[in-house]
């Protein structure tokens, strides 16, 4: 077998970026959370949501220092893995990934340090403030990262020279490029709902365990409401999402349907096995007008089928038709977990109920499977494009890299990840099992200068 | 961009990106040397050498970030042929990093592996140090360029020069890293982060005085900048400046000028060192193959970039400075974890 550094460095892209993203996915949404808490305890000054919000901040600072190491691992990936990409592309996209780096990293950088350790050293305001900002750069951070990768979905406001370099025409074009209003706003609403239904796994969990009982109904109430929300304009932005991919990246959505043949009306695809070489799906069950109406808004709309295009630039069927049946599979159940919370907290059985609660639990995780369902569909149905119809994936990767060196630093990686992961979900999990109530007045002061870590002295008080 | 501007950003960019990666290299390398000497301090020092950089550490580490997308922006070809060519001292650095990150933050949540983290932490630091000076020693060194593309092996980074300047860096990172610790500690141990400041501080004059023989002596180019008259007049005051900080650091380590005297002697010379390879090279990025002009982007992206710069460095300084003030003064061993 011959090593193939293009295959192997996606494949470490895959590594590297599918860890990184399940961080952001959950403190997105968990900054923005504790901002609200912070934001609660600040105006009503009520000890509860003092405990809450640092019982989720001692759980933000581990992922978000998870976050912060997997992701600098990023950037450098296009440099030494994909460095003709780099230089193809650079003066379009990397202002905008330095925009990020300006914007969003400082921000949350600088002020988590007082989020996290500063309490007593400012003042109430200045803690809440910079809640806040640390809330609002990891917005800034989506909103540039986003844009970046939309752009080479939908690449827009740029020209090429002969040399195959792209140069920047216009700004606004390239940073509002088609895909990203929609990429933006089903990305965060969607880290939102991931953090969301682990804030109501984790109230469901501690409420069973019978500690923390107030608090942990506050974390229930809150989750529900929000997602009562946030479910329904997922699904929404989804459907907005998908249209823009029919515009825009048709062969992506043929993909994403299974779709051989340019017809009307378009069934819906239930299950299938697509079968590439042979152009067909087999076993499939399709629901007849279904396809057209979810697609198109109507019961006769067609779509552009995949023999529309060449073999060679064809996405793999497989990965971006089930990833995308997962990720919708998903939606769904949650919105009927949603809608049973809501069900039994108008009749007043909410919290009496403890399969529900059970259930609760169960869907803790959901968020983070559709998150890299989605992204499989997305960046799968890109292929076999960097830049959309435009740079091959194949004529991206470093010239000098071969095969061997790929895979060593692969296995590196995997190596490092599969120790590290793991042992952040164990430490996590540890703080959720310690809960949020006994938490404020147990430290112990510590007297003097003489240096003890009082984080030691709590992990003793409860290990 | 067709805009008609004729307005140079190349040297503004340089001296921004020069100060960012100056930037990163003093705070990490200070964060980075601590946790080197970390590994080594006694057991009843170490929370207190850990709560020194517990609240500033991450912020450190989005300077490189920055540093690296920047150069991206501004200068992608550097980009495009340099970080390949360093394919495997990048990828220990980030697996360095990500793991002393790691360990960091979980060997006070882990009691029952402490020891392992806490290794890790200081593992971690060294690994990380010594491929970023690998890095230096390779750039120093050149790359094979073909085209606009790096034409070597994954493996052209690996010479005695860059194992030297791997070497080197660990000293030099472990020097601020134990300026820092004479600043934020007292008694005990911060006669013991002297001591062990000094040491480091022979690696790196020792280093720094092979460097600067080896370098002209192998690249005549170096050597021509250096020795030719009137640049000898010119440059003199460099290592005339190196010399006498060196001297000052050393006294400072030994209890001269206050506490923060051996902290701004190693920036003193981590700058004179920076100088020099600068003067090395100007205007070359890519050494032997493209000056900062041929390797920069367009204008449009180097203004695009740079109107949110302007904006955003002075406010980014400003919080950093607010977020350094918050918790200045000897390391309080009242402040907790959230």
């Amino acid at each position: 077998m011959t090593l193939d550094p293009v295959f192997l460095s996606r494949m470490q892209w895959v590594w590297v970026m599918a860890w990184h993203i399940l961080l952001p996915a959950f403190t997105v949404g968990l900054a923005s959370y504790i901002a609200a808490l912070e934001g609660l305890f600040f105006f009503r000054r009520e000890d509860i949501w003092l405990r809450l919000s640092r019982f989720w901040i001692r759980i933000f600072a581990v992922s978000f220092a998870m976050g912060v190491v997997s992701g600098i691992v990023i950037p450098f990936q296009f440099g030494t893995n994909w460095s003709r990409f780099s230089d193809a592309v650079a003066n379009v996209v990397s202002p905008m990934m330095a925009y990020e780096g300006l914007m969003a990293f400082f921000l949350e950088a600088a002020f988590l340090g007082i989020l996290l350790f500063g309490r007593r050293l400012v003042p109430r305001w200045a803690h809440f403030f910079a809640a806040c900002m640390v809330a609002i750069g990891t917005l800034f951070s989506s909103f540039w990262i986003l844009s970046v990768n939309s752009w080479m979905q939908t690449p827009a406001g740029f020209e090429i020279e002969d040399d195959g370099r792209f140069f920047p025409v216009s700004w606004l074009a390239i940073v509002f490029n088609p895909s990203f209003p929609y990429r933006l706003a089903h990305n965060v609403s969607g880290f939102y709902v991931t953090t969301g239904f682990v804030v109501l796994g984790v109230g469901a969990y501690l409420f069973r365990r019978g500690s923390s009982v107030e608090e942990a109904r506050r974390m229930v109430l809150m989750a529900l409401g929000f997602l009562a929300l946030f479910v329904p304009l997922q699904i929404a932005l989804g459907d907005l999402h998908g249209l823009n991919t029919r515009d825009y990246q048709p062969a992506k959505l043929a993909a994403i349907e299974a779709r051989w043949e340019t017809t009307a009306p378009v069934p819906f695809t239930l299950f299938a096995i697509p079968d590439q070489q042979g152009e067909r799906n087999l076993y499939a069950i399709d629901i007849p007008y279904l396809g057209s109406l979810i697609l198109t808004h109507s019961l006769n709309g067609g779509i552009k089928g995949l023999k529309q295009w060449p073999p060679d630039e064809r996405p793999p069927v497989w990965p971006v038709f089930f990833a995308f049946r997962v990720m919708v599979g998903i939606g769904l159940v949650m919105l009927v977990v949603v809608s049973l919370g809501w069900f039994l907290r108008i009749r007043g059985q909410l919290f009496e109920t403890g399969w529900f609660l059970r259930l609760c639990q169960w869907t803790a995780p959901l968020g983070f499977v559709a998150v890299l369902a989605g992204w499989i569909t997305t960046e799968v149905g890109r292929q076999p494009w960097t830049v959309y119809g435009l740079m091959r994936t194949a004529q991206s990767v470093s010239p000098s890299l071969t095969g061997f060196d790929v895979l060593l630093s692969l296995l590196a990686y995997v190596a490092i990840y599969l120790l590290m992961f793991p042992a952040g979900l164990a430490v996590m999990a540890r703080l959720v099992r310690q809960g949020p109530a006994e938490d404020v007045e147990t430290r112990i002061p510590v007297e003097g200068l003489r240096p003890q870590a009082p984080f030691i002295q709590r992990s003793d008080s409860h290990g | 961009m067709d805009s008609g501007v004729i307005l140079d950003l190349v040297p503004i960019w340089t001296a921004i990106i020069a100060l960012g990666i100056f930037f990163y290299v003093l705070l990490d390398g200070f964060d980075l040397g601590v946790g080197m000497l970390y590994g080594l301090a006694a057991e009843e020092h170490r929370t207190t050498i850990m709560n020194t950089i517990a609240p500033v550490w991450d912020g450190n580490e989005t300077w490189l970030i920055l540093g690296t997308v920047a150069l991206l922006a501004v200068f992608p070809l550097a980009f495009a042929i340099i970080i390949p060519a360093v394919y495997f001292p990048v990828l220990l650095m980030l697996l360095a990093l990500v793991f002393r990150g790691v360990a960091f933050e979980f060997q006070f949540r882990q009691p029952w592996i402490y020891r392992f983290w806490s290794n890790g932490f200081c593992i971690g630091s060294g690994v990380a140090t010594f491929a970023q000076g690998t890095v230096l020693g390779a750039f120093i060194q050149g790359f094979k360029v073909d085209g606009r593309n790096f034409a070597g092996t994954s493996w052209d980074w690996l010479t005695p020069f860059s194992v030297l300047t791997g070497l080197a860096l660990m000293f030099g990172y472990g020097l601020l890293g134990a300026g820092w610790l004479v600043i934020k500690t007292e008694g005990a141990l911060q006669a013991w982060a002297r001591r062990v400041g000094r040491i480091c501080l022979i690696g790196v004059l020792t280093a720094m005085l092979v460097v600067s023989v080896w370098m002209p002596l192998s690249t005549p180019d170096i050597a021509q900048r250096w020795f030719s008259w009137p640049n000898l007049a010119f440059l003199a005051p460099v290592p005339i400046l190196t010399t006498v900080i060196a001297f000052a650091s050393w006294r400072a380590l030994l209890g001269w000028g206050g506490d923060a005297a051996p902290f701004l002697c190693a920036m003193g010379l981590f700058l004179l060192s920076y100088l020099g390879i600068a003067i090395s090279f100007w205007p070359m990025i890519v050494p032997g193959y493209f000056t900062l002009w041929q390797a920069a982007s367009t204008e449009g992206t180097q203004a695009f970039l740079l109107i949110g710069t302007l904006l955003l460095l002075p406010i980014i300084l400003m919080y950093t400075t607010w977020s350094y003030w918050v918790f200045r003064g000897k390391t309080r061993s009242d402040i907790s974890y959230y």
